[in-house]
């Protein structure tokens, strides 16, 4: 064989059952969604016809959309900053000596490793009206029981109060790493200078924190319009449509409805949404665009 | 004084934190008369585990999940480590373009191509299969990322003694670069069979019967419409399918966190 030729067939055969499954199940999928979504849905003996952007049109026009996108922004600029500062304050609490360091540790990060199914079913149990844990510690305090799930106002907030529990403590562990690398002669040396610790938490720690904190951020981002096994359990999407998420509607219009092309222009729109973030996350990364 | 204050408030926040945990506990293992009752002479039990044991397959459920989350990552770990190292290593036409093809995947996850991926599930013929589920996810982009930037990190001249002494590529491969990649490779695994121990939307949709649910969607299928609202027995039955993770969670906890840290997310 000559010597030219063989690292190209090595290199090609070593990726090449990789590649296979990327094209079929990432790739083409991609494709194909996009494609799809120009076609309405094939029904009965009638196939699949070319209708430009109609679907994007009946998007636009779907009321259930628009609340479904409203609530997943809410879902995410509700659970997002909440998690990331406790995680931060997580993080810097247990950076130091403290007695007992493993199980504060332990009982950050263990909600992380439970499947959300799981969790789900168990919080489930905590909203329960008038038997659950949250009315049982509200009466103590007199207070009326509460459909907490069953409320458009407060089925929202509830499962973002779930979400944040479970997240926290995972990225946690990323301010701890990064909290590892900071030389602790910086922040002595402020403390000589007779800076008190918020300011140098705030002038000297925060900024350094700063590429985590994107990191995080995106990853946080993404997991709020990616995880949606939640809604599954414990709302499917209602009271009225109240804790629709972006993912639940592209599942109940695509396997409920059986509504294939439409659910292929919303899955375009998830998947654009996606895309933006994780390339920010890119350039961000890429160009080591750091504090000064 | 400062310092107390600060354990005070570590504490406070981690019995905040575990205390979800420590009722769902407290709900399994005692009569669902004392659910929400708490008195010190409340009896323990197993009888809300045994009720949801003998209530739904989950024998069944607990070995599907197991064949799942061990094929996953045999696949993961075979695909993985040939694509890496041909990316690392190997100088062929192409290298960066198909290498961008595969970083497509951190950014166009599996869990969204949902509706597309069903329908090639359906026209090959395998819905409602162990295979179906994880197919998706055995070339895994992030696999591939990770285990290349540690093959790149792999001193040239060990390469080279090995091939002068008369290695193969694979087997350079096999006694070179998996050896010294083992770190990672734990990592890797740990992330992978936690996600997939946990993973439902996706085996959700694509299954159907006893024979191929993990426990996520037997849980669900479980707690959804067997048991009217028996919270003991659901609670005990969550508990349950968490198990062995949390298990294995609190037997390796060091290797656990630092495994998550090092691959990051998925």
């Amino acid at each position: 064989m000559p010597s030219r030729l063989r690292p190209q067939i090595e290199g090609w055969l070593l990726l090449l059952p990789a590649a296979v499954l990327l094209a079929l199940f990432t790739h083409y999928p991609t494709v194909a969604t996009a494609i799809d979504s120009l076609f309405s849905t094939p029904r009965g003996a009638r196939g699949a016809v070319y209708v430009g952007l109609d679907n994007y049109a009946e998007m636009a026009g779907d009321p259930v959309f628009w609340q479904a996108l409203g609530n997943n922004l809410v879902f995410a600029l509700g659970t997002v900053p909440a998690a990331i500062a406790l995680a931060l304050l997580m993080a810097l609490l247990v950076d130091r000596k403290l007695a007992g360091r493993d199980f504060v540790r332990l009982a950050y990060f263990t909600p992380t490793v439970l499947p959300m199914i799981a969790v789900a079913n168990i919080w489930l149990f905590f909203y329960t009206p008038g038997y659950g844990l949250v009315d049982q510690l509200l009466h103590l305090l007199g207070a009326p029981s509460h459909n907490w799930l069953g409320s458009r106002g407060t089925v929202l907030p509830c499962l973002m109060v779930m979400t944040v529990w479970k997240e926290a403590g995972f990225f946690m562990i990323f301010y701890l790493a990064a909290l590892q690398q900071i030389p602790p002669s910086l922040g002595e040396a402020a403390a000589l200078e007779g800076a008190s610790r918020w300011t140098i938490f705030r002038r000297v720690t925060f900024p350094l924190l700063m590429p985590t904190t994107l990191f995080v951020l995106v990853n946080a981002l993404i997991n709020s319009f990616r995880l949606v096994d939640q809604i599954i359990v414990m709302t499917e999407g209602g009271p009225d449509n109240a804790s629709m998420l972006l993912l639940y509607y592209v599942f109940e219009v695509g396997f409920k409805y059986w509504d294939t092309a439409y659910a292929a222009a919303l899955t375009v729109l998830l998947l654009a949404l996606l895309a933006a973030l994780a390339l920010t996350q890119f350039l961000y990364f890429d160009r080591r665009v750091h504090y000064r | 004084m400062r310092s107390a204050l600060e354990t005070a408030a570590a504490w406070l926040l981690a019995l905040i934190w575990i205390l979800p945990l420590a009722y769902a506990g407290w709900t399994a293992f005692h009569p669902a008369a004392y659910a929400t009752a708490f008195r010190f002479d409340a009896p323990l039990t197993l009888a809300n585990f045994a009720a949801a044991w003998q209530a739904a397959p989950f024998a069944r459920y607990f070995l599907n999940t197991f064949l799942l989350v061990t094929m996953i990552l045999a696949a993961q770990l075979v695909l993985c480590t040939l694509a890496a190292f041909a990316f690392a290593r190997i100088e062929f036409r192409g290298r960066a373009v198909a290498f961008l093809l595969v970083l497509v995947q951190l950014m166009v996850m599996p869990d969204v191509l949902i509706v597309e991926n069903y329908r090639t599930m359906a026209r090959l013929g395998i819905l409602d299969s162990l295979g179906a589920i994880g197919l998706p996810y055995m070339a895994s982009g992030f696999g591939i990322f990770l285990l290349r930037q540690t093959f790149k990190s792999v001193p040239r001249e060990l390469d080279e003694a090995a091939r002068i002494e008369g290695a193969g590529l694979l087997q350079l491969l096999w006694r070179v670069y998996v050896p010294l990649a083992r770190p990672v490779y734990l990592a890797y695994g740990l992330v992978s069979v936690s996600y997939h121990w946990n993973n439902f939307l996706w085996p959700l949709i694509v299954t159907n019967s006893v024979e191929t649910r993990p426990l996520t969607v037997g849980l669900q299928i479980f707690a959804s419409t067997d048991q009217g609202i028996d919270w003991s027995i659901i609670t005990a039955a969550s508990l349950m399918t968490t198990a062995p993770l949390l298990v294995a969670f609190l037997l390796f906890q060091r290797q656990f966190v630092q495994s998550f840290l090092r691959a990051g997310i998925r």
